[in-house]
């Protein structure tokens, strides 16, 4: 009779019982005239053992309810809300319950477009332009670096448009976070103190898009999209003033990038 | 759809006692599920019927935690600051892990990635060796050496930290 000699893989299926009966008989005659390897055989399955019941008591654990098969199901069915839009919402939900600007209705449903554009604007016209300590970042007198700088994180040349004709002096800007990524915010004020905030961000669509109207609570704002970069001017002040103002950012923009 | 909920959701536990053992860290592993999950259920009509579910929900899960183990090797040192801590306690002992585990699962973490997959889908999950294979995507022979390899490491691991370890604590009853 001729023994088919004993592999490592025929050591590695007995440590984890899976060799049929007859060659499980064979290598178990092999072990017993082995010692050494009987040991490390033996060693091996008390390390197995020893695995299975480190990690049984995960399995008896209760599922927790964000693996509950339904709700992901359901989940997917619905248009999905990333993380990052749903913390956005959240902090739009929360300034709006502040500013009582009554965002929450329009949230219900992810804004696109022109609309969103508008939506951001109002809300950074709602946190900056009360601010009374620091409502920009880099004033007007650096507006070059201004413009370097929404140049570089908008990656296309955006100019700072000069308002001063109509009676508005650029204050400075920042750079803001919008769920669509970064856009340029510039404030302007007026003689009276009167303030207006610009965004200006890369839209997803390219070209253009029609200048539209928006009121969030006392502010009014004017947004539109010129060659895939969207814009939106917004204020406290009367929509006689601002939409001329918009028609002439929209104007001297075209000229000037 | 209600085939699929019968399908998978009987092995969600084992799938989770999988990624634990991978990532170590509760909350980071169920995300991993999640994902698992959600991939799963994006994927359920794509799925070739005949195949095993099992297997493939383990494929599905093990390329999520390969991916997500090597971005975390990759970021090294500059792992968020706020991560860190819980990193921390993802191997601290606590009150319900013997020393015997702790040293377990130290010397399972110091295992090679793809040392451990094999030895936890065939150990742990009970995995055949060609199931391995397949959710592994390798030959059952790379299975088999990986296997001997990933056990006589983890041996050495832990009987040899006990040798050099002065008080000689009990890690493993040794053997006669």
């Amino acid at each position: 009779m001729t023994v088919r000699p004993i592999t490592e893989d025929d050591i590695q299926a007995f440590v984890d019982e899976r060799l049929e009966a007859p060659r499980r008989a064979e290598v178990e005659a092999y072990l017993a005239r082995h010692p050494e390897l009987g040991r490390r055989v033996e060693r091996m399955r008390r390390l197995g053992d020893a695995l299975r019941d480190a990690f049984a008591p995960v399995t008896a654990e209760p599922v927790p309810a964000q693996l509950n098969l339904a709700h992901l199901m359901e989940a997917r069915r619905r248009p999905r809300l990333p993380a990052w839009q749903a913390a956005a919402a959240a902090v739009l939900l929360a300034l709006g319950g502040i500013g009582g600007w009554g965002l929450r209705g329009t949230l219900s449903s992810p804004m696109t477009g022109v609309d969103a554009l508008a939506q951001e604007a109002s809300a950074n016209y709602a946190v900056y332009a009360p601010d009374r300590l620091r409502p920009v970042e880099l004033a007007a007198s650096n507006s070059d670096e201004l413009a370097r700088w929404f140049s570089a994180r908008l990656d296309r040349r955006v100019g700072v448009p000069d308002l001063s004709a109509s009676g508005y002096r650029l204050m400075g800007g920042r750079l803001v976070a919008t769920p669509h990524g970064p856009a340029g915010l510039l404030m302007y004020d007026d003689p009276r103190g009167t303030r207006l905030v610009m965004l200006m961000r890369p839209m997803a669509q390219p070209g253009d898009a029609p200048m539209r109207e928006h009121r969030a609570g006392s502010a009014t704002g004017y947004a539109w999209a010129q060659d895939g970069l969207g814009y939106s001017l917004v204020g406290a002040s009367d929509p006689a003033v601002l939409h001329p103002l918009a028609n002439e950012i929209r104007r001297t923009t075209a000229t000037n990038t | 759809m209600s085939d699929m909920v019968r399908l998978i959701e009987p092995l969600i536990p084992a799938l989770r006692r999988y990624a634990r053992a991978l990532l170590r860290n509760p909350a980071d592993a169920d995300d991993l599920v999640q994902d698992c999950l959600e991939r799963a259920i994006g994927r359920w009509p794509q799925r070739r019927a005949e195949g095993d579910v099992r297997t493939w929900l383990y494929a599905i899960l093990h390329n999520l935690a390969v991916s997500q183990m090597r971005q975390h090797a990759r970021r090294g040192a500059s792992m968020p600051f706020e991560d860190a801590p819980e990193a921390i306690l993802a191997v601290a002992p606590n009150q319900h892990e013997s020393l015997l585990q702790r040293d377990l699962t130290a010397a399972l973490d110091a295992l090679p990635e793809e040392q451990r997959g094999v030895l936890l889908l065939v150990s742990v999950e009970g995995l055949s060796y060609a199931e391995a294979a397949q959710v592994l995507a390798i030959p059952i022979g790379t299975v088999m050496s990986r296997l001997a390899r990933a056990r006589d490491r983890m041996i050495q691991l832990m009987d040899g930290e006990r040798a050099s370890a002065p008080t000689g604590r009990p890690l493993l009853r040794r053997v006669k």
